[in-house]
């Protein structure tokens, strides 16, 4: 799930193309624009291997620290069905992680760097693991809708120019889908079971309804930024659109099954376009800078894992000359 | 091979007998799926999560159909025999429900538990309780796996390094006695060997021994003095650590939110 890397479009554009080869840059252009792929040993633009790394490096964090609440309801999830589905569908987060790193690595920088940076805080993952999953239904909703707004913007990713990208993305989309069809199975379970799970859910969505409106990040600004990737593929969407195509495609989903959205301005225009209250985006970002209620704790959980397992990786990277026994 | 029996004719002591082969077998399964579990989102490389993970499904689907035979013996539904008992219920060996510790004891334990269940099941594909062959059958295939798995891990990492080494041989030192309780012999030895059923603890304990040396001395590991063996009994009994009620706690907390729904 969750590849909505946060790309920071009020950087100044100014020097994105400063130095660049002007003829190789216009032959780059030329591809991309025929929907050629990118490979990796292929001329690329500074900023275009720049973004690319951002953007598959959050979008694999994402994909290991989103294993973290999920996680915690595995050992918990009730009875065989449920507790076999949680624990391949949150496998199949971390092999996501694994896929998207090697993606990522293609473009020159190793995993390890990579762990490293999500560890210290340097680079970012999804914003909506920074909130806590208190109940069951909470890594029910996740699955749904977190999972829903992950293949929307998977789905336009795959599409992009650089070609290992596009293809974990394919056989990623493949696996999210079947999450996605757990996680409604398990929401209608509960949206239509006893008054306590109907309780239990209708909490939990009306608790992660604001993350899962700030999941596709702030409105884009018309920056020549923004302009340049949206060129050169690495973005295909607007967050705006890939949020009216999620609100298009959940919210009758959702009000079928009698749940409540919270957001009194919530309505489908005549033209088609959905109407919604605008997202606190003060509160986006400062969770996304630290401040929400789980970063600590989820970097910190992160980082414990890496330090308990360094000994492993260190015994890893030793050569299989085998350890003698010292004679004193 | 001896005579199959089926349920149908089955008298009562073969049926108690039966009875606690599979429930300390899926006890056991149900448990350690539980912890190998806990390791998704912690391992030490994304692999190892991964490897867990594929494990943790393995074992909860065998103990599943273990408990699905049980049903058929008139036990509950699978889902209230594994999320409505107490801990004081369960036949699991002590050494499955102890904590996850780091990598090294989750890796030790899955070694010396595994050759147990994987010889357990072979010997069991030629029970004369044919449901239970036909899992056994089944089961054996996917085992392989888990215990070349902890082969490949456990000679890796008993000899990569002084400090691999020192935390390999701790662990396994640890994990002995509770691994010796795994056989841990119960009422009905000799009449399930008589029946055909399966040939007991004894023999599988020196089936294990036999397997597991040459391992461990290629990982440069050794077996803890033959006198210091205490096996740490009790589990087959329902005799268990501190460390179960909470697991059993947490297994059971939304299922037990409220027992009247379908999840």
């Amino acid at each position: 799930m969750y590849g909505n890397a946060y790309i920071d479009t009020t950087e100044k554009p100014a020097g994105i193309l400063e130095g660049e080869d002007p003829q190789r840059l216009q032959e780059f252009e030329a591809r991309v624009a025929r929907g050629e792929k990118i490979e990796p040993k292929d001329w690329m633009p500074r900023e275009y291997r720049k973004q690319l790394i951002r953007m598959i490096e959050q979008h694999g964090h994402s994909e290991i620290i989103g294993a973290l609440p999920e996680g915690t309801w595995i050992t918990r999830a009730p009875g065989f069905k449920r507790k076999l589905a949680l624990m391949a569908k949150v496998q199949d987060e971390v092999g996501h992680a694994q896929l998207l790193y090697s993606a990522a690595e293609t473009l020159g920088k190793t995993r390890e760097a990579m762990i490293n940076d999500l560890i210290t805080g340097k680079s970012k993952y999804s914003n909506v693991f920074n909130y806590p999953a208190y109940t069951w239904a909470d890594a029910c909703i996740i699955a749904w809708l977190i999972d829903a707004g992950a293949i929307i913007n998977q789905v336009a990713n795959a599409k992009g120019s650089y070609g290992p990208y596009g293809r974990a993305l394919d056989r990623i989309c493949t696996e999210e889908s079947f999450h996605l069809k757990y996680g409604h199975d398990n929401v209608v379970t509960l949206a239509t079971g006893t008054p306590k799970q109907r309780e239990m859910v209708q909490a939990a969505l009306t608790r992660w309804w604001p993350p899962i409106m700030h999941f596709f990040g702030p409105s884009d600004k018309i920056s020549s930024h923004t302009e340049i990737l949206m060129r050169w593929k690495v973005k295909m969407a607007t967050n705006d659109d890939m949020r009216q195509q999620f609100l298009n495609m959940y919210v009758p989903k959702i009000w079928d099954l009698g749940l409540n959205v919270p957001d009194v301005n919530l309505k489908k225009n005549e033209d088609g376009k959905w109407d919604y209250t605008e997202p606190d985006w003060e509160e986006f970002k400062r969770v996304i800078n630290g401040g929400g209620p789980c970063n600590a704790e989820r970097l910190a959980v992160r980082r414990m894992a890496e330090e308990r397992g360094r000994w492993v990786r260190n015994a890893l990277n030793t050569s299989d000359a085998k350890y003698v026994a010292p004679f004193a | 091979m001896g005579q199959k029996i089926k349920r149908l004719h089955m008298n009562e002591n073969t049926t108690d007998a039966l009875k606690e082969l599979l429930y300390k077998m899926a006890d056991d399964l149900l448990i350690i799926g539980h912890r190998n579990s806990e390791w998704t989102g912690l391992g030490p490389i994304l692999e190892e999560d991964i490897a867990f993970s594929s494990m943790a499904q393995d074992k909860i689907g065998q103990a599943q159909a273990l408990y699905t035979l049980l049903h058929e013996f008139g036990e509950q539904e699978p889902d209230i025999v594994a999320f409505m008992r107490n801990a004081s219920q369960f036949h699991n060996a002590q050494l499955l429900e102890l904590p996850n510790g780091d990598y090294d004891f989750s890796l030790i334990r899955h070694f010396l538990y595994d050759h147990a269940d994987q010889l357990r099941f072979e010997m069991l594909a030629h029970s004369s309780y044919e449901p239970l062959a036909k899992v056994a059958r089944k089961v054996k295939g996917e085992l392989k796996y888990h215990v070349f798995h902890a082969n490949t891990w456990v000679v890796k990492l008993g000899a990569a390094n002084d400090e691999s080494h020192f935390k390999m041989q701790t662990v396994l030192n640890e994990a002995w006695n509770f691994a010796l309780g795994m056989f841990e012999e119960g009422p009905f030895e000799d009449l399930l060997r008589e029946e055909g059923i399966f040939e007991g603890e004894k023999i599988l304990q020196e089936k294990w021994l036999k397997n597991i040396t040459p391992i461990l001395l290629k990982a440069g590991l050794c077996l803890p003095d033959e006198y210091t063996w205490k096996p740490i009994n009790g589990g087959r009994k329902c005799e268990h650590s501190p460390y179960l009620t909470p697991l059993v706690e947490e297994m059971s907390e939304v299922f037990r939110y409220d027992p009247t729904a379908q999840w």
